[in-house]
């Protein structure tokens, strides 16, 4: 019996191995019980597709976004020079996450800081796997025909310009994909950015993600993709104080390509 | 007695012209209280940001009625600026439109070109003048812009349809006089937009129409000089800075915040690595973060000046639109704002930034700053490229280093990530858990 593979950089290193790719995992893919799955979804496209990847493990740290979002660049910087090191020991050239927010970070905010990598987001691996035929999809898995709508990550769209990727991604899948009102550059944040996050927000009218979720429903979709741990996190918080869960899922996009793989 | 005339103009022209100097170098000061920053890289780039988001109002048309109403106006602006020229070669020179032998038949086209604009500007200033006062706009109603900033608006719009009424009554009286035969007065083609209101002037006398003319030649160009210089005070100053500030837009990732090397060099000797760049490092550093204006960059404060509070920021902001306090349009205006006082403080031989306010506390609350998610939507509604979320961030900076004053549950955020290099509170021994149940599953 052949089971996934999770191999560590540590051990790779050990074997005189380099991998194509680190996968950074990030803390809410580590220990967010709902984002694990994404994770898991994400290693067995990996596996399938016979990515050469790795993970850093526990070697593994915040990459320190909150924190510096938060105004604390002291710990930020604690972080990031400390993940450096890491990464630069282990003579790393190109990284893939799943977290927008871990994307930003390493992609834009390393370099000044001695860590220079080619970064890229999990939508956007994913979309090179399908242009190049490796991802077999099928299809006819259970978002055929349906509608789905994708809510655009801060992190990803507007700070990164990446609105293509993940759509092509849900493309994919032979569904209906519908837009909400605000998309693309007009995104409304799912309300979990700059630290949000971690404490309870302002006092207001409305929480964000309710603003968000109600504009989700509104398009009629039977399931909302996302491509951003906070925002999975928030836009189900949302579904469920909507009393939808029956009807409407979220799922991260990896998720979506790893169910219609049927792995 | 002839020469009176010219030298009434000159003396104008002078006047208008000092204090507007005066004025430029008061701006000038003001933003020069920002910290230094250099930002003349890709400057390729930078000309057609310019060309584009500020002379080719690009980013304006994401609204487009707003947009379409308000080209008018700047297409009207720019245009009917050209007669200005010959307004001032008049009055200097004592002649009556100077071109209009020289350009023959076209200089009736560019005339009926200049009453079209205005016109079309007219109309427009009444549509915004509809919008702002009676069917109320959502975001040109927020508190921020009670008082001054509401008078202001509805002010330069009075000002821009006198103006160009006064162009209209001009060329109207103008012509009544020419195809009378009055000598001082050239008859042109028909100019069409004038020539409409001509027989509101019809019974007057000579005498009067001359008074009317003049009176209106005079009213509008001591008007576009009075107002070139009221617009050194009013919001209205983004139809000079949007230049200067679109061609300093941030050209990086939107979501890269900008390192401190200042913290970089005390991490590394916290962590025992020899620091490479300690000569770049400031002889003395004053804060960690922007307490106060003279903390953020000048080009921060440039974008304060070049905002013309059209909110379309706040509109978008996700905070301000679920009713927190936080106003993006509120942060720049704030900026602006105390860059204005200590200004003039320091004009008076007064405290300047030494008057024991400061911009946050004073102006900026820190529930207003721990409100943004950092989402960008404020940058990229902006259609002169103004960056909000720079001047909230740097701030958030001061809050949490120098003041120590983040929200308890960012403190506790914070713990966990110096013991457990994670914002939750989980072992860090157990980071690679989720690999437990995959590496046990077969492979399908």
């Amino acid at each position: 019996m052949s089971t996934y593979k999770v191999p560590t950089m540590a051990e790779m290193a050990a074997n005189g191995q380099e991998p194509e790719v680190l996968f950074w995992v990030g803390c809410a893919g580590s220990f967010d019980d709902r984002y694990k799955a994404v994770t898991q979804a994400f290693v067995k496209i990996l596996n399938k597709v016979g990515v050469s990847f790795a993970v850093l493990g526990p070697e593994e740290a915040c990459t320190g976004d909150p924190a510096r979002r938060a105004g604390n660049e002291f710990l930020f910087q604690m972080q990031a020079v400390a993940n450096i090191q890491v990464l630069n020991g282990y003579n790393i050239k190109k990284v893939v996450t799943a977290c927008p927010h871990c994307f930003n970070t390493i992609k834009n905010e390393y370099p000044a800081l001695g860590g220079e990598y080619e970064v890229i987001h999990h939508s956007q691996f994913l979309q090179q796997l399908i242009n190049a035929g490796k991802v077999a999809l099928k299809g006819g898995g259970e978002f055929k025909g349906k509608k789905i709508t994708f809510h655009d990550s801060c992190f990803l769209g507007r700070a990164n310009n990446v609105y293509e990727a993940p759509r092509e991604v849900i493309k994919a899948l032979d569904v209906e994909l519908v837009e909400m009102k605000r998309c693309r550059t007009k995104g409304l944040c799912c309300g979990a950015g700059g630290g949000q996050m971690f404490k309870e927000p302002e006092p207001g009218k409305k929480d964000i993600n309710i603003e968000r979720t109600e504009e989700a429903l509104a398009t009629g979709a039977s399931t909302i993709a996302v491509g951003c741990p906070f925002c999975l996190t928030m836009m189900s918080d949302g579904v469920k104080n909507k009393e939808q869960e029956e009807k409407v899922k979220v799922y991260d996009l990896a998720e979506m390509i790893a169910k219609d793989m049927g792995i | 007695m002839s020469f009176l005339p010219q030298l009434a103009f000159l003396i104008i022209l002078g006047v208008a012209g000092y204090i507007l100097s005066k004025r430029i170098k008061f701006l000038k000061r003001n933003i020069l209280l920002g910290k230094a920053e250099t930002r003349n890289d890709q400057t390729d780039a930078r000309w057609k940001t310019m060309l584009l988001v500020a002379f080719g109002q690009q980013k304006m048309f994401k609204r487009f009625i707003p947009a379409f109403l308000h080209l008018l106006i700047y297409v009207g602006f720019v245009v009917i600026n050209l007669e200005v020229l010959e307004f001032i070669l008049d009055g200097i020179l004592g002649t009556h439109r100077l071109f209009a032998p020289v350009l023959g038949s076209a200089y009736t086209v560019a005339m009926n070109i200049f009453e079209f604009l205005a016109v079309a500007v007219l109309f427009s200033c009444v549509v915004f003048l509809i919008r702002r006062n009676v069917t109320q706009v959502e975001r040109l109603q927020k508190p921020e812009l009670k008082g001054w900033p509401a008078l202001d608006a509805n002010l330069i719009l009075v000002i821009e349809i006198v103006l160009m009424v006064a162009i209209l009554t001009m060329n109207a009286t103008d012509q009544i006089l020419a195809q009378r035969g009055d000598e001082h007065y050239i008859a042109l083609g028909p100019l069409f937009f004038s020539s409409l209101i001509q027989p509101l002037f019809e019974g007057f006398s000579n005498g009067t129409l001359v008074f009317i003319e003049r009176f209106a030649w005079w009213f509008h160009i001591a008007g576009i000089l009075a107002f070139a210089i009221y617009v050194t005070y009013s919001k209205h100053l983004h139809i000079f800075l949007a230049f200067p500030n679109t061609w300093y837009t941030n050209l990086k990732p939107k979501g890269e915040m900008i390192n401190m090397p200042e913290v970089t060099n005390e991490v590394n000797m916290m962590l025992g690595i020899p620091s490479e760049n300690v000569s770049e490092l400031p002889a003395e550093i004053a804060r960690f973060g922007a307490k106060d204006v003279n903390d953020l960059s000048w080009i921060n404060i440039l974008n304060a000046y070049s905002c013309t509070e059209c909110g379309r920021c706040s509109a978008e902001c996700p905070a301000n639109l679920t009713g927190k306090k936080l106003s993006p349009r509120k942060i720049m205006m704030d900026v602006r704002d105390r860059a204005e006082e200590v200004g003039k403080s320091l004009d008076a031989g007064g405290p300047g930034l030494e008057d024991g306010k400061s911009l946050l506390g004073d102006y900026i609350t820190k529930e207003e700053l721990n409100a943004c998610t950092s989402c960008n939507a404020c940058v990229e509604a902006c259609p002169v490229n103004i960056d909000p979320l720079a001047i909230i961030l740097e701030m958030r900076r001061y809050v949490a280093m120098e003041e120590s004053g983040t929200p308890a549950q960012w403190n506790a955020m914070f713990q966990n990530m110096e013991t457990s290099f994670s914002p939750w509170k989980f072992s860090p021994q157990d980071r690679f858990n989720w690999a437990d149940s995959v590496k046990n599953e077969e492979v399908k």
